[in-house]
């Protein structure tokens, strides 16, 4: 049990995706220019990266270890990845309309998004068994979520913001991006 | 454009990380070392040559290119995870610390928006040889942009530069001159986002000023 509160948190704060890892940079940039936006590919990039992860870890476990063809991985993953977001736009869809309307335009760039890719293969690398793959990434994806959040608020009000010339857009936003990664590199400490 | 034209559009005028910011994952990631940006570059370098060279090989043939365009994103997606397979596969054999140092990344230079970016908006429209030209521009000013970031981040973090393996270039003594010690603070994961936005505003402001001029010379000859 320690074990997987501590993985819990480890995901959530101390090895958060972006301010640590610097995975989904991209979305982390580019969507976080609002907080509904923010919010809107923070859940599609939770939802696609949980059920990626599942399906990675069971057929690298179960299928590519059995065959002994570890090498296909990297193509395998991100296969998977690509069809499971066309799935999960297609079922979205289908199912409810408004939260397409709501995620619509995120989905397809989650094939892209690295965090995905990354924490798929990040599970396979560090060993977690099944419950430990779920734990980690639902953790990572909250963290995602929750630095999204933060980031896209500080973002609403820089735009307000007299910034220098030389400094508008994305330089300002990675310099208020280590001010908060320094933040978090310290909660690190707790555990 | 000309051939000359395509292969050095990459390095400055439409550099892919400072102009464009594609690619920002790994150039964050792997900038503590001048050896790991370079490692990363020459995987890079590898993937995105063979990769436009192939994809515009399929595209410049009417008949297969007919028949991929509408799946033309799997496939590219295809081509490269294999070309990074490989490059994975090579790293792994011969240079194992760096495989080891690149960690996560070497994998995940599949989904390199600068990749799958040149694919569809170069290869995809031009012809092998010219693509290949401009994927050696690309990876070259990708590599030289991540090495410019790993050079200030590992200077000020640890006063040295690491070229390849021992190849250790210590500039301690301009520390110990000025009697301060490094920032550690910048081979951290603040460093790399503090570091990226200075220069990035640095080289905007530098890019501002050249307009200014230009704008100026512009009004005095007419």
């Amino acid at each position: 049990m320690d074990k997987i509160i501590a993985l819990a948190f480890a995901g959530f704060i101390a090895e958060n995706v972006i301010l640590s890892q610097f995975l989904g940079i991209c979305p982390f940039l580019g969507v976080s220019k609002k907080r509904s936006s923010a919010l809107g590919m923070g859940f599609a990039v939770l939802f696609v990266m949980l059920i990626s992860s599942m399906v990675t870890y069971v057929l690298y476990r179960y299928v590519l270890e059995t065959l002994n063809i570890e090498y296909m991985r990297t193509i395998v993953f991100i296969l998977v990845i690509a069809s499971l977001v066309q799935m999960v736009e297609t079922f979205i869809k289908k199912v409810s309309p408004a939260l397409y309307k709501a995620l619509g335009i995120y989905l397809p760039l989650i094939t892209t998004n690295c965090a995905v890719l990354g924490v798929a293969i990040l599970n396979i690398s560090k060993d977690h068994n099944f419950l430990g793959t779920v734990v980690y990434t639902t953790a990572i994806g909250l963290g995602f979520i929750f630095v999204m959040f933060i980031f896209s608020m500080l973002r609403e009000k820089i735009n307000n913001a007299p910034v220098p010339k030389a400094f508008q857009g994305i330089p300002i936003a990675l310099v208020v991006a280590a001010i908060l990664a320094i933040l978090f590199s310290r909660f690190g400490g707790i555990i | 454009m000309t051939k000359k034209e395509n292969l050095l559009k990459g390095l400055v005028k439409e550099n892919p990380l400072f102009v464009s910011v594609l690619g920002m994952c790994p150039s964050l990631a792997v900038t503590t070392s001048l050896e790991n940006a370079l490692g990363m570059g020459i995987g890079v370098f590898f993937v995105l040559v063979l990769s436009n060279f192939t994809v515009s090989l399929i595209m410049s043939s009417p008949k297969l290119a007919e028949l991929v365009k509408p799946v033309r994103i799997p496939v590219y997606i295809v081509i490269i995870a294999t070309l990074v397979s490989v490059v994975e596969m090579l790293m792994h054999a011969f240079l194992i610390d760096l495989y080891n140092a690149l960690g996560v990344f070497i994998p995940l230079i599949v989904v390199n928006c600068i990749i799958l970016g040149r694919a569809e908006a170069f290869a995809s429209e031009n012809k092998p040889v010219d693509s290949v030209l401009d994927g050696i521009g690309m990876a070259l000013g990708f590599t030289a942009a991540i090495s410019l970031i790993s050079i200030f981040r590992e200077f000020i973090g640890k006063g040295t530069i690491t070229v390849w393996g021992d190849a250790v270039l210590n500039l301690k003594f301009i520390f110990n001159f000025l009697n301060i010690e490094p920032i550690s603070m910048f081979v951290q994961p603040v460093g790399a986002f503090l570091s990226f936005g200075l220069i990035l505003a640095t080289l905007t402001a530098i890019g501002n000023k050249r307009k200014e001029k230009m704008a100026k010379g512009v009004k005095a000859n007419g």
